[in-house]
């Protein structure tokens, strides 16, 4: 089990407010992703919920438990760092049995849970290697396998992918999504990285000056961003927005439109300006087009449109994909 | 080929430090051994002789210089020990965010640059004193005979002295080995169940153990020749009781006018010193390669 709620909490460093009062649900097996700009406070959250850190308001309930004042070691949650924090002196095997051995397990156990876990995470030809001696995706399993040994109620994880290069890190996403299925347990993950929280995520909380913006499925924040902030932050390249003119025709202080959601011309449309750049990544090309009147819009053609610097293109947004959002910023 | 060529100048341009050093360290080294080897008394000048090995015979029979190898090593660990775990203590407790924190450390370093003698002076007729002494007004005030420290317990006394001198060396090289300490190592071992004195066993430790042998090492180099903090307190005394080899030296040459007898020690100390070394090498060459 691994049901954890968050009443009402808050956290201050002196009189810096760093999580404003929240309350969030995650339920049992649920995959949760806090993505956020640096900054936010999503890692603050998370240290919230190991105990690492203690809420100055509020309460932490895991599986219906008040959970708010008990020691980190007693919340049952096992917890990957950014750095692995593994313990240098000691072997990978001695590391993933450690927690074992601070609660007390018989030795014939320890062994065999380790072993069980080495073999999850191909890590048993590596058992009497020292953490220096590996590689960084090899040091992140050993991480993830000291946290799975102590089969705890849910797996937090801080960054756990920002020290390794682009390909490992697409790995490790795939192979952690399959731990996940695999387990079933809760895990909280906190990213930077929206891309990350769009394919790993049941669900994603959008965390911004330690208030959250929205909690959501990947597509639902996708489809129906609450404000600008979100709209902004879900989706890669980054939505467009317009104000002015175009903006209060739709009946909005500023609308938003994505980069995949602009049909493209050489004709004709509603807008038209000259690209600037145009980036081919095979699949798909971004163009970036200054568009007269509006500003420079960024649009997504397949990988064969063939434009280049300089070339007029017609733009059209597609109607029911424009979100609306108020002088405030929130969607209409 | 350039650098074959700038290795040769390179070699040609060190050469006259080197030989500088190499004499510098050679030429006291080879004058010790020969005299150790002379019969030669100040008392006597003109009257040297060779006399072979009877020097050493002489120095290594003497009971003073197993009272004094003795000293040594008792007063080389005894310090090391003091230092070391007062030092790991005090490093845990500087670690502490406390206010004033910068003023605190400058001054748990401030023994430090006291210089040996006086603070060995100050020790023995400030504190150690058995009429004047703090620890003796102490001892009154609770009813207690005073301890007379230089006569019935000169060598601890002498060991807390030094030990006094060098706990700041100790604890500010392991206070910086506590910094460098990666915090969420701590965390993790938290989450991981581990209470306070596990952590500190499993996770503290064995990060210090580096730092640790530096400390070793180097006040080991220092604790052999301890000798300003004899000659002020004790002279060698009672007996023998607090005389080191570094002081049995000092006191063969300039007290028994036997520079012949004192060069042996010398030599003797040498080759100790060098035993020494070869052990902490070893501890070193373990505990460095991680």
């Amino acid at each position: 089990m691994g049901q954890i709620i968050l009443q009402d909490v808050t956290k201050q460093f002196g009189t810096v407010e760093v999580i404003k009062p929240l309350d969030l649900d995650i339920q049992d097996g649920e995959f949760v992703v806090f993505v956020g700009p640096s900054g936010c406070g999503k890692s603050t959250l998370l240290r919230l919920i190991a105990g690492l850190e203690d809420v100055t308001s509020g309460t932490i309930l895991i599986d219906g438990q008040d959970a708010t004042l008990t020691p980190p070691a007693k919340r049952r949650l096992a917890m990957v760092f950014q750095s692995y924090a593994l313990y240098p002196h000691m072997s990978v095997a001695k590391n993933i049995a450690f927690p074992l051995r601070m609660a007390g397990l018989p030795r014939a156990e320890i062994d065999k849970k380790v072993k069980a876990a080495a073999a999850t995470l191909n890590l048993t030809d590596y058992l009497d290697r020292r953490p220096g001696q590996l590689s960084g995706g090899q040091r992140q399993r050993v991480a993830i396998g000291r946290a799975i040994v102590r089969e705890p109620a849910a797996f937090l994880f801080d960054e756990p992918l920002s020290n390794l290069d682009a390909a490992l890190r697409v790995n490790m996403r795939l192979e952690i999504s399959e731990l996940h299925n695999q387990l079933q347990t809760t895990m909280i993950y906190v990213t930077h990285d929206q891309v990350e929280a769009m394919t790993m995520a049941d669900k994603i909380v959008v965390l911004s000056a330690g208030r959250i913006e929205q909690v959501g499925s990947p597509l639902e924040l996708y489809r129906a961003p609450k404000n600008t902030f979100v709209a902004g932050f879900i989706g890669s390249p980054k939505m467009n927005f317009i104000d002015g003119r175009d903006a209060q025709e739709a009946g909005a202080a500023q609308i938003g439109i994505r980069p995949e959601h602009l049909r493209l011309s050489m004709e004709e449309g509603k807008w038209s300006g000259l690209v600037t750049v145009s980036e081919h990544l095979g699949s798909d090309t971004f163009l970036h087009v200054n568009v007269d009147g509006v500003g420079t819009l960024t649009a997504r053609s397949d990988g064969e449109f063939g434009v280049r610097h300089g070339d007029r293109v017609h733009l059209t947004p597609i109607e029911e994909r424009i979100h609306r959002f108020d002088a405030d910023g929130k969607a209409i | 080929m350039a650098t074959q060529h700038s290795r040769a100048a390179a070699r040609l341009m060190m050469t006259p430090a080197v030989i500088l050093l190499l004499l510098w360290m050679i030429v006291p080294l080879s004058m010790t051994l020969y005299f150790s080897f002379l019969r030669y008394n100040l008392l006597m000048p003109g009257m040297e002789e060779w006399i072979g090995f009877m020097n050493y015979e002489f120095f290594l029979t003497d009971p003073a210089f197993f009272a004094a190898l003795t000293n040594t090593l008792l007063l080389v660990g005894g310090v090391l020990l003091i230092t070391i775990v007062g030092g790991v203590l005090l490093a845990l407790l500087l670690d502490q965010p406390i206010f004033g924190q910068g003023i605190v450390r400058i001054l748990v370093i401030a023994p430090f640059f006291v210089m040996p003698t006086v603070s060995a002076l100050v020790w023995k007729n400030m504190f150690m004193n058995p009429v004047s002494g703090l620890f003796a007004w102490i001892a009154k005030g609770f009813g207690l005979q005073p301890v007379d420290f230089f006569a019935e317990i000169p060598l601890l006394s002498i060991i807390l002295i030094v030990a006094w001198q060098w706990l700041p060396f100790a604890t500010l090289i392991l206070l910086t080995a506590l910094q460098s300490l990666d915090s969420e190592q701590l965390e993790a071992a938290e989450m991981d169940g581990a209470p306070p004195l596990s952590r500190f066993r499993s996770i503290i430790l064995p990060h210090l153990a580096r730092a640790i042998t530096v400390v070793i090492l180097i006040q080991t180099i220092f604790l052999l020749s301890v000798f300003a903090e004899i000659l002020v307190t004790t002279n060698g005394g009672p007996g023998y009781a607090t005389t080191n080899i570094t002081f049995l030296v000092y006191a063969q040459s300039l007290l028994q006018f036997d520079v012949g007898g004192g060069s042996a020690g010398g030599i003797v100390a040498v080759i100790l010193a060098n035993i020494v070394a070869i052990f902490l090498m070893r501890m070193i060459g373990k505990n460095l390669d991680i």
